[in-house]
């Protein structure tokens, strides 16, 4: 029941958030914060949990329209449970950054990221596929209108564009999920979208590859992995702060969770055979968004770039399929989780501040503004990988996994740890370093972070550096869900040498 | 006990990074300086305790780093022989450095951030040391690259700081991603990254020359010329020195750059199950400490002299490596630590006495002005040229004695050696000379500043560096296990040879820069001659090579890619719907005879195609 009540309780949060503007615009936001922070407590609950035989620590299933066979099936894995953790966790943090930010409409604004962040938890909780795809499109239209109503001077545009990619990859994989379940009454005489049941589907080869690449478009275009990432740097861009923060931090996970829960472990055979598409396509994200990042001016396009070529990281150790593959895939979800939307927060601050996103226009703000400086560093040198920091871990085992399943391709992405370098330092030169540049007429509302500012990096920044020097604590969390999920798909490495052939 | 080290250096950082410049600096001075210094006590008790018990190494976990399946790296520190040099090295050169700068960098506003940097640089250098498996290793390595790069960029309001910033840490990441490939590598291959057992593993699985040493060592060995300013990485090191000067001494010249040798010979059981690799490690070294000395010649920077000659040293240590000299290469590294640090110094104090001037031909006359960098500039420099009975002069003994003795290229190896020596000799008395002696060039009156906090140090290493010979070093169990000291036997040609060469060296250097009997000009007259200085000057023409093959193409990529091609695609299809849906309104004249031709003629093609096929 405890899954449930986290997703109700980010519903009624939301529509109280709503009604309480009427009474006074102040309210919101505390009505928001209230619930994310209840959400989260309630979500530690499920640490102790032990489910026993069970893999899930925690379920609920009932019927919702048994013609169709489609239940009303949420449950959690050590997996779900630590991307239920980031999910609110990042959703105080973006409260805290919309706080000053968002004037106009506060209600509507807190509805729409508490009902974000409500799907974003069925996402990661649903294992019916009915109800798996009513939470994703539950998470996209909040969203939408957090882009084309709080967002900057080109929203329109950047929230359609948006609209449009989730939507059709969305729909394709509907396409992909139906069919599933039409294969499911083939072979057993019922439909059934229940997760488990259709584990047990077992389809021709050709089937399964046209139905995981269904499932493939979906998350990819989520994740986002070149060539379907245009979305995102638009909405990064013209998205207000706390909207980049829950996109960067969040929503792009869904698609990497989707990818390890339903895309390899329904298709096992065809996912491993599709593995070298996958894993190249992960490594062209990553050394092609990195040299675009390069190129940017748009400090917040620029982060948007350098997310996309993080992660491909994910995707290269998702379809590695190992042990050490897929913890440093689910690694770097979460520390990127926290460092995007930090960065995220830092460049929004600057547009706050001095309302502009260019570089041209900035430098030498070390002296001006030596706290905020000092924290863009730490989430700089955290991005580019180093060592004693969350990404690092996930990087490195994402890499030290994918070594053992293809050396050509873990060696290009390794490249890619180059060029973080060269991409992030030229952001703090640009920015930080330098002579100091006047930012225009805005030079005067150029201060450093405030304390309740302050605050929330400390949060992100003792996170990441949890997660780089004691990674043990979300590893042994993640352990047996993978263990498992790694069990019931045999032996992919063999399967993917064979699909080579 | 080992943990304290890294520890109290780390809270020193912590401390001055949360009280964020707000402390006074004598509370800055004495937590900076005095965290390295109770460091460098532990390290001390650590050495006596070590030497007394006759253990080969000690090994302390503090806790699991992470665990997936078989890949259990530690939070674990080995202190053996060879790591034990190295921290009694790092902390005891550092402390005096972390004192220096006490003094040194007392007038900049950031003085709390340069000490909180340095902290931090000392922690992360022993943990790199002390690492018993190479993830931990890599985190040590990576750490001191992020302060180097920190501390070169610290001055960071002037745009070529933060390029010579940049630009080491991005070339020294090309090295640190070739040696992480090679740690995937290795654990794919022998399953774990523990350095003792994997180099077990490795001497059980591999055979002497296989396809699998050869490769992980070339890849650990790119790691090593990125950190170790080697060629062909070597480029970052000369720019380094836009950094403080006490940085110069710390991380560039005793310190960090030499990480590459103590990885090599860390590992010198890959190497030497790579015969071929290894010998490839000597030709480096060679190559390198010719070009690096012959480029030093014709610098006028006195901090860009002296990074030529650091990159020009570790091209010994990496010769002597090459040739299996594992403990000549550390004795050398410590030497070298010690009398570079001093020069480094000295040349600190004589460019805050003048003002900031770096071109030694803006100098001369400078012995009675600044007597202690006099003094220390003249030992220093005879150590680095090998002067008899000085330190430099023992290790660098060992060092081609031992590839004279070896088979095949041994005797090129050691006639390049005696080469490099002999231009050793000539650059660095060609600075003591130009600086020190003859007619004084500045125009304001310069006066050596240099209080206690200062001239200290600069004593103490002057004595490491004419006594440093002397000291053995305990590494005969990391190398050679259970085999005596093996003793030199050549003749006494060979070492008149080596003696006098350097002093040659020197005395060709005093006949042109100290009596001016020879003249510079007259050398320099020939086009040959100034085409050959240009060559030399600019570092043999790398930076501009690498500008070429690589900043340049990725520059121009970056450029014409800016706005993503593959959104100009998506942007495209729009473009097509739009015509299309443009086409299709116009279509929509609203005349009944279009529609009823149009009706018809679908008609007919339908039939047709139905009839067709």
């Amino acid at each position: 029941m405890i899954l449930v009540l986290l997703i109700a309780v980010m519903f009624l949060g939301g529509l109280l958030a709503w009604l309480s503007e009427f009474l006074d615009p102040r309210l919101p936001r505390v009505v928001a914060l209230i619930t994310v922070v209840v959400d989260m407590l309630l979500m530690l609950t499920l640490l102790g949990a032990d489910g026993g035989a069970s893999p899930w620590v925690a379920s609920v299933q009932g019927d919702w329209i048994p013609r169709f066979g489609i239940s009303f099936f949420l449950a959690a894995d050590g997996l779900s449970v630590l991307l239920l953790l980031l999910t609110a966790f990042l959703g105080i943090i973006a409260v805290g950054s919309a706080w000053g930010e968002i004037t106009e409409r506060s209600g509507f604004f807190y509805f729409n990221l508490l009902w974000t962040l409500a799907g974003v938890l069925g996402v990661f909780t649903a294992l019916d596929l009915f109800l798996f795809f009513f939470f994703w499109e539950v998470m996209l239209i909040p969203m939408y209108l957090i882009i084309a109503i709080w967002g900057h001077e080109n929203k329109n545009y950047a929230a359609m564009k948006f609209f449009i990619f989730t939507q059709v990859s969305g729909l394709i994989m509907l396409v992909a999920i139906v069919a599933l379940a039409y294969f499911h009454y083939l072979q057993f005489g019922a439909i059934s979208f229940n997760y488990e049941d259709l584990l047990g589907v077992e389809l021709d080869a050709g089937i399964a590859f046209w139905l995981m690449l269904g499932f493939f478009i979906g998350f990819a275009t989520k994740l986002p992995s070149v060539p379907l990432h245009s979305w995102l740097p638009d909405a990064h861009s013209q998205a207000p702060t706390a909207g980049s923060v829950i996109l960067a931090g969040v929503l792009l996970k869904t698609g990497a969770y989707g990818l390890i829960r339903f895309a390899v472990p329904l298709f096992p055979d065809a996912s491993a055979a599709f593995a070298p598409v996958a894993m190249t396509l992960a490594a062209i994200s990553i050394l092609y968004c990195a040299k675009v990042a390069f190129a940017q001016d748009d400090l917040k396009r620029l982060i948007a770039y350098t997310s996309i070529s993080h992660m491909g990281f994910v995707t290269l150790g998702i379809y590695a399929w190992n042990e050490l593959a897929l913890q440093g895939a689910v690694m770097t979800m979460l520390a990127h989780g926290l460092s995007a939307a930090a960065l995220f927060m830092l460049a929004g601050g600057l547009q706050h501040r001095i309302h502009t996103r260019k570089m041209s226009e900035m430098g030498g703000f070390w002296g001006q503004v030596p706290r905020m400086s000092a924290v863009a560093l730490f989430f700089t040198i955290a991005a580019v990988g180093m060592p004693g920091l969350g990404n690092f871990i996930g990087e490195f085992l994402a890499l030290l996994g994918a070594f053992q399943a293809n050396v050509t391709l873990t060696v290009v992405s390794a490249l890619g740890l180059i060029f973080a370098a060269v991409y992030s330092l030229w952001v703090i030169q640009r920015v930080f370093h330098g002579e100091f540049r006047g930012a225009g007429e805005h030079a005067a509302g150029l201060t450093d972070l405030s304390r309740r500012e302050m605050l929330y990096f400390a949060a992100m920044m003792l996170g990441l550096l949890w997660m780089g020097m004691y990674p043990q604590s979300f590893l042994a969390l993640s352990a047996p869900a993978l263990q498992n999920m790694l069990a019931g798909s045999g032996d992919f490495l063999a399967a993917t040498v064979a699909g080579l052939r | 006990m080992l943990w304290l080290m890294p520890t109290l250096p780390a809270l020193g950082f912590l401390i001055l990074v949360l009280t964020a410049g707000s402390l006074p600096k004598r509370a800055v001075a004495v937590i900076g300086a005095g965290s390295v210094g109770l460091s460098f006590l532990v390290a001390a008790l650590a050495a006596v305790a070590f030497l007394n018990s006759g253990e080969d190494a000690v090994i302390q976990t503090l806790w699991t780093w992470m665990a997936v399946g078989n890949f259990t790296p530690g939070f674990t520190l080995y202190l053996d022989g060879l790591s034990l040099v190295m921290i009694l090295i790092i902390t005891g050169v550092g402390f005096l450095i972390h004192l220096y700068s006490t003094g040194f960098m007392i007038d900049d506003p950031s003085y709390s951030r340069f000490f909180s940097y340095m902290n931090l640089f000392v922690a992360a250098m022993l943990i790199l040391v002390l690492a018993d498996n190479l993830v931990l290793l890599y985190l040590g390595w990576e750490g001191v690259g992020l302060c180097s790069y920190l501390l070169i960029g610290f001055w960071y309001d002037k745009p070529e700081n933060g390029y010579a910033a940049r630009k080491a840490f991005v070339v020294t990441r090309v090295g640190d991603t070739s040696m992480a490939i090679g740690l995937f590598l290795l654990f794919a291959q022998l399953g774990t990254l523990n350095i003792q057992d994997l180099l077990v593993a490795a001497e059980m699985q591999w055979a002497v020359g296989s396809t699998l040493p050869v490769v992980t060592a070339l890849l650990l060995l790119g790691g090593a010329v990125g950190k170790s300013a080697q060629l062909p990485l070597q480029t970052w090191l000369p720019d380094a020195m836009a950094g403080p000067t006490p940085i110069s001494a710390l991380i560039h010249a005793a310190t960090m750059v030499t990480a590459g040798v103590y990885l090599i010979a860390r590992t010198h059981i890959l190497f030497e199950l790579a015969p071929s690799v290894q010998l490839l490690v000597a030709w480096i070294g060679l190559i390198t400490l010719l070009m690096a000395g012959f480029t030093a010649l014709t610098q006028h920077d006195i901090k860009r002299i002296l990074a030529y000659s650091t990159i020009s040293q570790i091209g010994y240590m990496f010769l002597g490596l090459g040739v299996g000299a594992w403990s000549a290469s550390i004795f050398h590294l410590m030497t070298h630590a010690f009398f570079k640090a001093l020069l480094f110094l000295a040349a600190g104090t004589v460019i805050l006495s003048l003002h900031h001037e770096h071109d030694i031909f803006k100098m001369g006359g400078k012995r009675k002005q600044l007597p202690v960098a006099f003094l220390s500039f003249l030992i220093g420099s005879l150590a680095l040229a090998a002067f008899p009975f000085t330190s430099g002069f023992f290790s660098k003994d060992e060092i081609l004695l031992a590839a004279l003795e070896m088979e095949g290229p041994g005797v090129w190896l050691w006639l390049g050696g005696v080469i490099g020596a002999f231009f050793t000799g000539i650059y660095s008395f060609r600075l003591v000379f130009v600086v020190f002696f003859g007619e004084s060039k500045a125009h304001h009156d310069d006066k050596e500043q240099a209080g206690w906090v200062m001239a200290g140090p600069l004593y103490l290493l002057m004595l490491l560096s004419l006594l440093g010979g002397f000291i053995s070093i305990p590494v005969d169990s990391v190398f050679s296990p259970g085999e005596a000291p093996e003793e030199h036997h050549v003749s006494a040609l060979i070492h008149g040879i080596m003696i006098a060469v350097p002093l040659i060296g020197i005395g060709l250097s005093y006949l042109f820069y100290g009596s001016k009997t020879l003249s510079v000009e007259k050398l320099m007259a020939g086009s040959f001659a100034q085409g050959l200085h240009r060559f030399w000057f600019s570092g043999w023409g790398m930076d501009a090579l690498y500008r070429t093959v690589f900043i340049t193409p990725f520059l121009w990529l970056a450029r014409i890619n800016r706005n993503d091609f593959v959104d100009a695609c998506y942007a495209g299809i729009v473009q097509l719907t739009r015509a299309g849906n443009a086409l299709i309104v116009r279509s929509q004249t609203g005349m009944l005879r279009w529609y009823a031709l149009s009706l018809a003629a679908g008609l007919v093609l339908l039939v047709t195609l139905g009839v067709l096929l």
